[in-house]
């Protein structure tokens, strides 16, 4: 036994090297966000708690998605609708409840459903017909996308008071006022979370469990792996995709109600390029673009990595002033350094064999 | 030993379109032994594999299993394995991503009572069979993390584990140093001493006298005999491999053309690449036609890839015409005038989805390069010189490739390098799978080359079609080469350099 | 009756089949929208001489689907050789405009009125623009080729800093190029317009290339076997890499079309999911996303028929944003009809009723 520790401590294989490349990294970005704009005379608020909270909230919908995306990538496909089904999840509760008046005690229960039977029969196309995810999805974001249009080609604000409304204006405080701060004016400043944020770390936990624990989870890393030798092996590898993307539009549809909650509105442009954002963080979390390789803890860091950087943007008044673009040069150089690595390592391991 | 039988298979039989793959074949296993099913390419070892195992449906025979002779037919892999048959195949066909614990339970994991994976049991489970079986692995590593070898013990181990009856393992030892085949072997002999019948399929003659028990040696689709390895010495084992008997045609080659000329095209000296082919020498004259004999995996497809730069040679050096070269892809050896028709038709040779002309205007026109297209009136007057030269049977120069039957893709290929005008062309296998008429035109068309003044390295698993055309060949065991026969060239020869042991 | 059928079972399996009877159902939409709303039948097919241009909604669908046409042909190169889509040409568009925007205005100016401001010849500019493009391609193609990354994936990393590489060169604002030599690309040229002549000449080059190269023949072969391929002696690094040059090349031509139409570099809106339309059409021009053999006159037929549903579409009353919806059920009909399952089952079928025992040994 003994002898396998040392072993095991010798043998830290690429893969772990990725994840932490990827971690390190964050701590990184986020200590340099510290010294650039938390620091003595330089302080902007940086520093604070609630600063670092907020990555959370504002991505609540995010992480949620990119879980979804992670399980996909592990089997080794993609699934490009996600932006758009977000799209239409919003707009089916905007008008629901704004211009129909239906209660969200139905609405939210529906679009759940609603993901899962177009995760359904995305996952029919790709598992069982063996059709190409991309292209699949790819239709799967025009229909969804036209389909929010149908709805209602306006913005539809949520101005109606509902259990809805309620449970996104709640502030989850933090325990024992950690973090606290006292402004200018003398009130104390409890950082503070809402309801989305705790809900996508629900799912991140019960994603990472069921990968672990479950034979479909685990059947999700062997399809990926290997998928003819996964059904040599005795996997169902066609239900097994099924359940993938099924599991990813679910995910999104919980997504969606949470980025609802947190635009209170819906309008056809919605959540545009959304899943380019979730790939790309599931790639800088070391989820291997070929399948097989990857977990949901790495791209939740990935998620807060992408969100540090639009925050050390919005710090800088000079390059707030170009909007969103910033981040997305960044975001797209990141993700290039890490393909280089994925590809890297593949090589390396080549040479092994 | 208990030695009862525990496999039957009587009278299989099996046509691909236009091929009798299988005809009337029986084979018997026993338990407790291992047992080689020996044959050249195209013998029918894997086609009869593959009925046992559910990959391909037989249409004539029966299949029995264990001593109370039960009936069975497999459809799939699957249902095979249920059945008590397991294939660990050369590539090994497991998640390398997952660790070593999970590639020996995946799909039946032990679990707690929530229902999920009892990742603790598995590991324990998976750490008592690795020691039962003698396998030194941390069984939580990603099994990417091992060599081929050990991948292959794992996955022999998660056979034993779901209580396989008959192990089948098909060429193993192909990728393996020494040192890693004698511990698959001191596992085989384990195993067999527990009472498994293994099926081992292999090329290389040493293992087999190494490890087995008995010989099972197929030829052109029929049973040439089941043997005990006493009765056996690996002469008598080539020739039933290989066949004796002459056919009828007569020698085409007139004695005259012994005679080659003094001038060298090729001479390699110390070429090799890192576990295909160790370091060889090789000249070879203008107008000569070389053999390169040996068993299959013996290294001769590699040679010739080796001096054509489709495998780029890592050691040695290269004269071509005299002069000193370095081919680094094969364009490089077109432009020197060589050209190789490899042994993989479908995955090296056609371009299936092109027309007929295309594939045969293919090096011709990488020649040109891209921008000097060779224009259509040309291409047709080649493609259609070819078509009748080589009498290819196709609707149209137009019909794509993958529309004609085997033999004629093959004089498709050829017709390709022959378009090129090549000094020097490697032939590999340019017979296999074609009918018998084809064969004896384009064993006539290597000697006509060589009249012409073109040299060709000429590789095939028979010995006699060698024998007629060339004026040399080369012998290949193992990855080495080991000899070079030029007088007295006869079957008794060749097969005693190639079985090796009693050397020549 | 029999002949009726064989023919059609003939003339289904060409090439152009697909492509041209889409075309086919979308005229015939056409003809019986207009008979039933009472216009004159033929309304589709006409087009006129107005103001010194001409109109017409045939012309409208062919000036319309000029970016889709040209984005096509490229398109078309790199699913055949590489089995893969590039999906950074929308975003690539926009950069090549912007930078010929931000280029001839200078940077942080956002309108150019007169001659006299322009910081260089207009020429320079487009060329400029169109050879940025092109080093993308050679970065994507880069990326597949020789690094053997996911084309999809490799491609991603333009999409997703193409546009925004645009915004920081042009400031993140709009450029304004209020120019009638520089309006001309998106214009109108004599009778013409502009875009449509410029896809036609887009499509003659790459015709003529393929006529006198060998290039098809080569990409078509990497497509189909990458390793006969280089034994008969063609490097398929070399040739996947210029079809997402050529590729990133196209994407700079359509750019510069699309940025000369609204005489303005919008970098969120330039080429905007028009990735999504190239793909489709190579896939509606019959032509496998599998790779391998390719059909160039297939794809551009298939541009122009997306265009002709959209107007048709719009004609038909669907609000621009819904068009969508249509869109993907066109796309996965499509692609169920092409996919192995549904192939393997009709074959099966087919096999039943001739029986069984010949194709048995077939699979």
């Amino acid at each position: 036994m003994e002898k396998n520790n040392m072993n095991k401590k010798k043998n830290i294989n690429s893969h772990s090297i990725l994840l932490l490349i990827t971690v390190g990294l964050f701590i990184l970005l986020y200590a340099a966000g510290y010294f650039m704009y938390g620091f003595g005379a330089n302080a902007k608020g940086f520093e604070k708690l609630q600063n670092f909270l907020d990555i959370f909230r504002t991505n609540a919908a995010l992480i949620c998605i990119a879980c979804g995306m992670t399980c996909v990538m592990l089997t080794g496909g993609i699934d490009i609708s996600v932006g758009s089904l977000v799209a239409m999840d919003c707009m089916i509760l905007s008008v629901g409840m704004e211009n129909s008046g239906i209660s969200p005690t139905l609405l939210v229960p529906f679009v759940l459903l609603i993901g899962i039977v177009f995760g359904a029969v995305q996952g029919y196309l790709i598992g069982y017909l063996g059709i190409q995810p991309f292209i699949v999805t790819m239709a799967g974001m025009f229909f969804a996308r036209g389909m929010t249009a149908m709805i209602c080609t306006d913005q539809v604000n949520i101005t109606v008071d509902n259990w809805f409304k309620q449970v996104a204006g709640i502030k989850v405080y933090m325990p024992f006022e950690l973090g606290a701060v006292v402004n200018k004016r003398g009130v104390k400043m409890v950082p503070y979370v809402n309801i989305p944020v705790i809900i996508a770390l629900v799912v991140v936990v019960l994603v990472f469990l069921m990968l672990r624990y479950t034979r479909t989870g685990r059947s999700m890393y062997a399809v990926g792996g290997n998928q003819q030798s996964a059904a040599l092996m005795g996997l169902n590898t066609k239900r097994t995709k099924m359940i993938t993307y099924i599991l990813s539009s679910f995910l999104c549809s919980i997504g969606g109600v949470l980025y609802c909650m947190n635009t209170m509105c819906g309008t056809t442009t919605q959540a545009l390029g959304l899943e380019m954002k979730a790939i790309s963080s599931a790639v800088i979390g070391g989820t291997l673009l070929t399948g097989g390789v990857g977990n949901v803890f790495g791209s939740f860091v990935g998620v807060l990595i992408n969100g540090t950087i639009n925050s050390l943007v919005s710090f800088n008044g000079e390059l707030t002033r170009l909007g969103g673009t910033v981040p997305n040069v960044v975001s797209a150089f990141l993700l290039f350094v890490f393909i280089m690595l994925q590809a890297v390592f593949a090589k390396l391991r080549e040479r092994k064999q | 030993m208990s030695n009862e039988v525990i496999l039957s298979m009587r009278g299989i039989c099996m046509t691909f379109p236009g091929v009798k793959a299988l005809s009337n074949v029986d084979f018997t296993l026993r338990s407790g032994e291992i047992h080689a099913l020996m044959g050249e390419n195209g013998a029918g070892k894997s086609t009869l594999i593959k009925c046992l195992t559910g990959v391909n449906d037989f249409e004539k025979g029966e299949i029995f299993m264990g001593p109370e002779m039960r009936p069975i037919r497999n459809h799939s892999t699957l249902e095979a394995q249920k059945n008590g048959i397991a294939t660990v195949y050369q590539e090994v066909n497991l998640c390398p991503n997952l660790s070593v614990a999970e590639n020996l339970f995946i799909g039946r994991e032990p679990l707690t009572k929530f229902g999920t994976i009892n990742h603790k049991a598995m590991l324990n489970r998976a750490r008592e069979l690795m020691k039962k079986l003698d396998i030194q692995v941390d069984v939580t590593q990603a099994l990417e993390n091992y060599s081929i070898a050990l991948q292959q013990m794992i996955a022999i181990a998660r056979a034993v584990d779901m209580e396989s009856k008959v192990l089948i393992l098909d060429e193993p030892t192909s990728s393996l140093d020494d040192n890693e085949v004698e511990k698959l072997f001191k596992m085989m002999r384990a195993l067999r001493d527990e009472g498994i019948g293994i099926i081992f399929v292999t090329h290389f003659l040493e293992q087999v006298y190494a490890v087995c028990d008995r010989i099972t040696v197929l030829r052109n689709g029929q049973l040439v005999g089941e043997y005990e390895i006493s009765d056996l010495p690996r002469l008598k084992l080539v020739a039933a491999m290989m066949g004796k008997d002459f056919d009828d045609l007569q020698s085409i080659k007139s004695k005259e053309d012994e005679a080659v000329s003094e001038e060298v095209l090729i001479d390699a000296k110390g070429l090799s690449h890192v576990r295909k082919i160790k370091p060889f020498d090789l000249d070879i004259h203008k107008g000569e036609v070389i053999g390169l004999t040996g068993l299959l995996g013996s290294g001769r497809s590699e040679l010739a890839r080796c001096i054509y730069g489709a495998d780029k040679a890592q050691t040695g050096t290269l004269k071509v015409k005299g002069k000193e070269t370095k081919i680094n892809a094969p364009i490089d050896a077109m432009r020197l005038g060589m050209g190789l028709l490899p042994d993989d038709r479908k995955a090296e040779g056609i371009v299936e989805d092109l027309s007929v002309r295309e594939n045969i205007m293919l090096a011709m026109q990488s020649l040109a390069g891209v921008v000097k297209r060779i224009p259509m009136e040309k291409q047709m007057e080649i493609t259609k010189k070819f078509i009748d030269l080589l009498d290819i049977k196709t609707p149209s120069t137009e019909t794509l490739v993958k529309q004609l039957s085997g033999g004629n893709q093959q004089k498709v290929i050829i017709a390709r390098w022959l378009a090129t005008n090549p000094d020097f062309l490697i032939l590999d296998e340019p017979t296999r799978g074609i009918d018998v008429g084809t064969k004896t035109e384009i064993q006539k068309l290597v000697v006509d080359l060589a009249h012409q003044g073109k040299s060709v390295i000429f590789i095939s698993s028979e010995i006699e079609e060698m024998l007629r055309t060339c004026n040399r060949l080369a012998v290949l065991r193992d990855g080495e080469k080991v000899g070079e026969l030029t007088e007295d060239l006869s079957q008794e020869s060749v097969m005693k350099v190639i079985a090796g042991g009693e050397r020549s | 009756m029999k002949s009726v059928i064989n023919w059609l079972k003939k003339v289904s399996k060409k090439p152009l089949f697909l492509p041209l009877v889409s075309v086919f159902l979308v005229l015939v939409i056409n003809l019986v929208y207009d008979a039933i709303q009472g216009n004159y039948v033929f309304e589709f097919l006409k087009f006129e001489l107005k103001e010194g241009a001409l109109y017409g909604r045939i012309i409208d669908i062919l000036n319309r689907g000029s970016e889709a046409a040209i984005l096509a042909i490229g398109m078309t190169l790199v699913v055949s050789s590489s089995a893969g889509t590039d999906i950074s040409v929308g975003s690539v568009m926009s950069l090549a405009g912007s930078l010929c925007c931000m280029l001839l205005a200078g940077f942080g100016v956002t309108h150019v009125r007169e001659l006299g401001e322009l910081q260089m010849p207009i020429f320079v500019g487009v060329i400029a623009g169109i050879a940025v493009a092109g080093l993308c391609g050679l970065f994507n193609g880069f990326l597949v080729a020789k690094m053997k990354i996911q084309p999809m994936v490799a491609t991603l990393i333009f999409f997703t800093a193409g546009r925004a590489i645009g915004l920081l060169l042009t400031n993140n604002k709009m450029v304004y190029i209020h120019l009638e030599q520089f309006k001309v690309f998106g214009g109108k040229l004599w009778i013409f317009p502009t875009p449509t002549v410029i896809a036609a000449a887009c499509i003659l080059v790459m015709a003529i290339i393929l006529k006198t190269t060998s290039l098809g023949m080569y990409v078509q072969s990497v497509g189909i076997n990458p390793k006969a391929s280089r034994i008969a002696g063609i490097n398929s690094v070399a040739i996947i890499l210029l079809c997402y040059v050529i590729c990133g090349l196209f994407s700079g031509v359509a750019g510069i079309v699309a940025t000369s139409r609204i005489y303005s570099a919008d970098s969120n809106n330039i080429g905007l999911n028009l990735e999504l339309d190239a793909i489709l059409a190579v896939a509606l021009g019959g032509n496998s996303l599998g790779g391998g053999r390719f059909n160039l006159a297939g794809s551009i037929i298939g541009a122009y028929t997306i265009q002709a549903i959209t107007t048709t579409m719009y004609a038909l009353g669907v609000a621009k944003a819904q068009a969508p919806v249509y869109k993907a059920i066109i796309v996965i009909l499509i692609v169920v009809v092409q996919s192995p399952a549904v192939k393997a089952y009709f074959a099966h079928r087919k096999a039943q009723k001739e029986g069984g025992l010949a194709v048995a040994g077939r699979s």
